[in-house]
């Protein structure tokens, strides 16, 4: 129990390890933190030691800590999250901009790979968005390809609306839940 | 010696209370049911009390109720109150109709339970016909303590089945996906419970998302999508034995699994060869047969009852729209024109009707179909509807819907008129699928 607790503490460190580098401005950072918190159970943790993954003040905490220390010496992108309009998975230049970021530090370091997930709004069929998420994130990594990314690079992974990481039910809430991750 | 085995026997026996406690404690929220709408126009009946031969006293659950409130939920009849019954006739009693005539009762159900042994009973009714006055059916049903809610429903599939001509549904079940917030994390569970709500069992329990379960048409089986290893796949899982069997892990989309009426194939959405696309699967061998190509979103398949054909969601035309091609493949042809989003097709049994989500303006609602004129009615009045389901009867259609940020399920009847919410205690309830008949 205490050593699987060890290994929980270190995981949630190691994430927000991960999560530093790719939250620069406040918001998305906690946008990103919570969605983790949903999304990175693994089918052998138990419910005890899930609410310590799930804590987010651990997550943030630790991600402002190491962000003074060595937020500078690395060169992976800072942000990992890119918004989509509404049953839409076309690029723009603002996500064009961010791509091109994870692009150039992907094809410099041909041995890292990432999983490109992609996510929907509530709104509209369960199926459906599953299928709209897989679109979003083909979408991204098409681009990513076009920019110089190994095919063996990039994962492709549909959430569908699974894994919303705002639960309103307003257009705010869908516009943050729109969107692709890009998971190092 | 002696009282080392005692102790033992004492460890063990707390052990077993303990577990059998964190049973009872994991046993699951009932869904409890709202009726909202649709008592009007509804058939009066007296459902009188039971009366009771026994030794010991009434078992607790008295089937009566589990039947009024059956009879109730169908919004084809309106059970009258208890106390508004001057007389209480058992099976054998003599009837004095003037009495039911004056509280309004078109019928009347006259009843006796009989205590048979131990937690074994019989129970014997009379429906009559009150404005004729005249019996129209006797019944006898035996049953045990245990039996008492499934003898309940088979009760009040008879008496649906004499007076309306129509199969009851009672009997039958629904399988649908709970959400749990538990200790910061969810906890998804796949249930299935009686059509009324009650006696739910988990089937499968994850913390990641399940969605879309499909019955197989011998009502013995699940299939469902899971994300258990993050990552969607199809399952097939045995109801009886809880053995599961992974069908499909393609690179990919695995989604929208559908049971052919004969059972032995599954429509289902891949995304393997590029982007979703609807494929069937012969279950025998797990081979598999393309049935659309089009760079456009398919999605959602599922056949008509007759086994000949499967309709599906597509964007081929710019915006998601219900399709129809062979199940053998060939051609496709749109069935839908209104709206600018029209998905999640299903079919009654006699392949009259098809209930699907209709959106416009920013609404997702719940629509029907009747297929050989193509007229398109609107049921349901609020925003996110989503997963219709048809009853085995095809009188009632079961969805997913919000109440005050909760995710319900609501049942509304197929002319719009009888409408019920169900909603668990604590979390969110979706993904509703109404079994066919057991066989």
């Amino acid at each position: 129990m205490l050593k699987n607790q060890r290994r929980l503490l270190i995981l949630a460190f190691v994430t927000g390890f991960a999560l530093i580098g790719c939250a620069q401005k406040p918001d998305l950072q906690e946008d990103t933190s919570s969605s983790d918190v949903v999304g990175s159970d693994t089918a052998d943790t138990t419910d005890t030691t899930r609410s310590g993954l799930s804590d987010q003040d651990i997550g943030s905490g630790v991600a402002s800590d190491m962000d003074s220390t060595t937020g500078a010496d690395s060169a992976m992108p800072s942000e990992n999250v890119v918004y989509f309009d509404f049953d839409s998975s076309n690029i723009g230049q603002e996500t064009r901009d961010i791509l091109s970021a994870h692009a150039a530090y992907l094809a410099a370091n041909p041995g890292i790979k990432i999983r490109v997930e992609g996510h929907a709004d509530e709104r509209g069929t369960r199926e459906y968005n599953m299928a709209l998420g897989e679109r979003r994130a083909n979408a991204v990594t098409e681009v990513l390809t076009l920019m110089g990314v190994g095919s063996q690079q990039t994962e492709v992974i549909s959430y569908g609306e699974e894994k919303p990481v705002a639960l309103g039910h307003d257009e705010y809430s869908y516009q943050l839940n729109r969107r692709v991750e890009l998971i190092y | 010696m002696n009282l080392i085995r005692v102790h033992n026997r004492l460890v063990i026996l707390i052990s077993l209370w303990v577990l059998c406690l964190m049973l009872s404690m994991q046993a699951n929220a009932v869904l409890t049911i709202k009726i909202t709408g649709g008592t009007v126009g509804a058939t009066p009946i007296a459902i009188v009390p039971y009366e009771w031969q026994g030794m010991d006293a009434m078992p607790l659950l008295q089937p009566w109720k589990v039947v009024s409130a059956n009879l109730l939920r169908s919004g084809r009849f309106k059970p009258l109150p208890e106390e508004d019954m001057l007389a209480k006739p058992g099976a054998e009693s003599s009837i004095n109709f003037a009495d039911w005539r004056l509280i309004g009762a078109e019928y009347l159900v006259a009843s006796t339970m009989r205590e048979l042994g131990h937690q074994k009973y019989e129970i014997e009714f009379v429906v009559y016909d009150v404005f004729r006055a005249r019996p129209l059916k006797k019944y006898t049903f035996p049953t045990t303590a245990k039996n008492l809610r499934a003898t309940a429903h088979a009760i009040s599939d008879a008496i649906y089945q004499l007076l309306t001509g129509q199969p009851g549904d009672f009997s039958t079940r629904i399988a649908y996906v709970e959400v749990e917030k538990l200790n910061g994390g969810l906890r998804y569970r796949l249930q299935v419970a009686d059509a009324d709500g009650f006696n739910p069992q988990t089937v499968l329990e994850s913390p990641e998302p399940i969605l879309s379960p499909a019955w197989s048409a011998d009502g013995r089986n699940l299939a469902y999508v899971s994300l258990e290893n993050r990552y969607a796949e199809i399952f097939i899982q045995e109801l009886a034995t809880g053995q599961a069997r992974r069908l499909a892990r393609y690179k990919g989309l695995n989604g929208a699994p559908s049971w052919s009426p004969d059972g032995r194939q599954l429509a289902l959405t891949l995304s393997k060869d590029g982007n979703a696309e609807i494929y069937v699967m012969d279950l025998s061998n797990q081979s598999l047969r393309r049935l659309t190509k089009h760079y456009a979103i398919d999605t959602e398949p599922t056949w008509t009852p007759d086994g000949k054909h499967i309709a599906f969601l597509s964007e081929r035309g710019g915006k998601p729209q219900i399709y129809m091609i062979s199940a053998k493949g060939g051609s496709v042809r749109r069935m839908t024109f209104e709206g600018d989003y029209n998905s999640e097709p299903t079919f009654s049994r006699d392949g009259k009707k098809m209930a699907f989500v209709h959106g416009s303006q920013g609404k997702f609602r719940i629509a029907v179909m009747d297929i050989e004129t193509g007229v398109m009615q609107i049921l349901t009045d609020s925003n996110l509807d989503e997963s219709p389901s048809f009853s085995p009867n095809g009188n009632m259609i079961l969805y997913a819907t919000n109440l005050q940020q909760q995710g319900i399920l609501a049942a509304v009847s197929t002319d719009g008129r009888v409408k019920q919410q169900l909603a668990t205690q604590q979390g969110d309830v979706r993904e509703p699928a109404w079994s066919p008949y057991r066989k």
